[in-house]
């Protein structure tokens, strides 16, 4: 099973960004559920969301405590949330983030999703959207195949510039 | 359709291919969902069913019982302090025999004021003469809301059906979720005793001490036949769309000398625990029940039972403990753990296999070591 860990504030799309990976890969033919974690959420509160990946049906519902993966939309958060905690060996770390980041010896891959967002016009509320531009991230990392990405991006969002977002993170990505 | 969605969601797709003619409801985290889609069904003209946007609970299930009593398919959701607020009503349908199917999203008690899964809100209407079964995944909330219209609705069952899935667990937990085309697995409702709205005429219920007894027994003998409808219906079900169910889900329990009963998603992660206990080799085992009225028999002889409830009854006991105590002389490790949404894992559950003590009551996280 592959459990991953997506840290961001609310409103910023976490929990969108999850329930599109797991549609990503359920169409990979793969098992996954998404479980955002809830407590008394507000706008602009760090926020957990939880996606879990497998060959066989999911009968987890407990909170992921040891990430394969750490995917962090908003970098501010790391200063108040523990987000490498019960990291995995190997594990590794996604980061929305104009440079590049050291975490902790565990390999980070960094893409400036904010700044797709801004260049795409996807702005909601004066929110850059990250969860679509992200998921072309996580394809290149292999979690999901981008053909499976793009496809779950489309299901849920008609406007096209969600899949171009995607795409620009995809060959944006930085090891 | 192959597609990703949460418990609610799964609830209210169910009940837009079973199209009830009216649903009443008023919202109340964490069902909110639930309301809201049907709301957005409806207005869609996806789902051609009055939609009756009422000011409480109470309300909701009036309005329910009323509409039902003409004879048509009815649907309501609630949640905790929701369910006790209408529990005047949910008594009155189950009375007066109408097949409403209420979706129940499992929530604790305040105070301390807590949004988070609990069982003790509907198992404070055990008594109440409705029919209940917990779902342990998105699938299931889904395929057993489908399940419940055409139980209730069976002659010889004729009463409510409340279905749980727990809250946020299951309710905002986002699966894969497979609809199918139901066709006729739900025949047209037929309520023997509806009242006829192009005559209207109501009948009054008053029932003196040598009658009333009658009525009750009535409910009970329903009670007693719908252990086979339920199962004519999974069966069916199975037959029909390939996803099986039974009373309850049983698993790796054939040559298991000890079995973790459990309820809703604790019955699922349980299953988890029982992999790992086997691995270390423990022949663990774990029985899941769904159907929670009519109460269930379960297969415990010779074995040690570790029973999980996430629930209480102050001065007595966990509930599910002490039910299996009373049917089937059980001496149970009774642990009392996921109260109000508290963390269990299935690490967790291991450790109360590991260390079971039979016949003695844990409570998780308050006693400092099982």
């Amino acid at each position: 099973m592959y459990e991953i860990r997506i840290h961001s504030r609310g409103g910023q799309g976490g929990v969108t960004a999850a329930r599109l990976l797991a549609l990503a890969a359920i169409r990979d033919g793969k098992y996954a559920t998404a479980c955002p974690f809830y407590g008394a959420e507000r706008r602009g509160a760090p926020v957990v969301s939880y996606v879990r990946i497998d060959d066989h049906p999911i009968r987890v519902y407990s909170q992921i405590r040891h990430p394969d993966l750490v995917l962090i939309l908003d970098t501010s958060v790391m200063d108040v949330v523990d987000v490498l905690n019960g990291m995995k060996p190997g594990g590794r770390v996604l980061v929305n983030a104009t440079d590049h980041r050291e975490m902790k010896g565990f390999p980070s891959f960094s893409v400036d999703l904010t700044g797709i967002a801004l260049r795409e016009n996807l702005v909601v509320a004066g929110n850059p959207i990250l969860n679509t531009a992200v998921l072309g991230a996580l394809a290149k990392m292999g979690i999901v195949t981008m053909e499976s990405a793009k496809m779950a991006i489309q299901e849920m969002f008609s406007d096209k510039r969600n899949v171009t977002a995607a795409e620009a993170a995809y060959a944006e990505l930085v090891a | 359709m192959l597609t990703v969605a949460t418990g609610n969601k799964a609830v209210a797709a169910a009940v837009k291919d079973a199209c009830p003619s009216v649903v009443a409801a008023y919202p109340i985290t964490p069902q909110t969902e639930i309301v809201e889609q049907i709301a957005e069904y409806v207005t869609s003209g996806e789902l051609k069913s009055q939609y009756i946007p009422v000011e409480s609970e109470h309300s909701a299930m009036a309005a329910c019982i009323g509409a039902s009593i003409t004879g048509v398919r009815t649907f309501t959701a609630t949640s905790s302090h929701g369910l006790h607020y209408m529990h005047e009503m949910v008594n009155w349908a189950a009375g007066a025999r109408l097949p409403i199917v209420m979706a129940n999203v499992n929530r604790a008690l305040g105070p301390g004021w807590n949004i988070w899964a609990e069982h003790t809100d509907a198992f404070q209407e055990r008594d109440t003469g409705w029919l209940q079964v917990y779902v342990g995944s998105v699938q299931e909330a889904y395929d057993a809301t489908l399940m419940a219209f055409r139980i209730a609705e069976h002659e010889s069952v004729l009463l409510p059906v409340m279905v749980n899935l727990d809250g946020f667990l299951l309710s905002h937990s986002m699966h894969p979720l497979q609809s199918v085309e139901i066709r006729d697995f739900i025949p047209p409702i037929h309520l023997p005793h509806a009242i006829d709205t192009a005559n209207p005429a109501g009948y009054g219920t008053l029932t003196g001490p040598d009658q009333y007894f009658r009525f009750r027994w009535d409910i009970e003998r329903s009670m007693r036949d719908s252990v086979n409808v339920i199962r004519e219906t999974e069966e069916d079900f199975r037959h029909r769309f390939g996803r099986e169910y039974h009373p309850v889900e049983e698993y790796r329990c054939d040559d298991a000398d000890v079995v973790v009963v459990a309820m809703g998603t604790l019955g699922k992660e349980a299953e988890v625990a029982v992999d790992l206990l086997r691995k270390e080799g423990v022949k663990a085992g774990s029985m899941r029940i769904r159907w929670f009225r009519p109460f269930p028999r379960l297969d415990l002889s010779g074995r040690d039972v570790v029973v999980i409830d996430r629930d209480y009854s102050f001065g007595f006991g966990g509930v599910i403990a002490r039910s299996l105590a009373a049917t089937e002389g059980a001496k149970p490790f009774s642990v009392i753990a996921g109260l109000g949404g508290q963390e269990v894992t299935y690490d967790d559950i291991a450790g109360f296999v590991r260390d079971r003590r039979p016949g003695e009551e844990f409570w998780f996280g308050v006693m400092p070591d099982v």
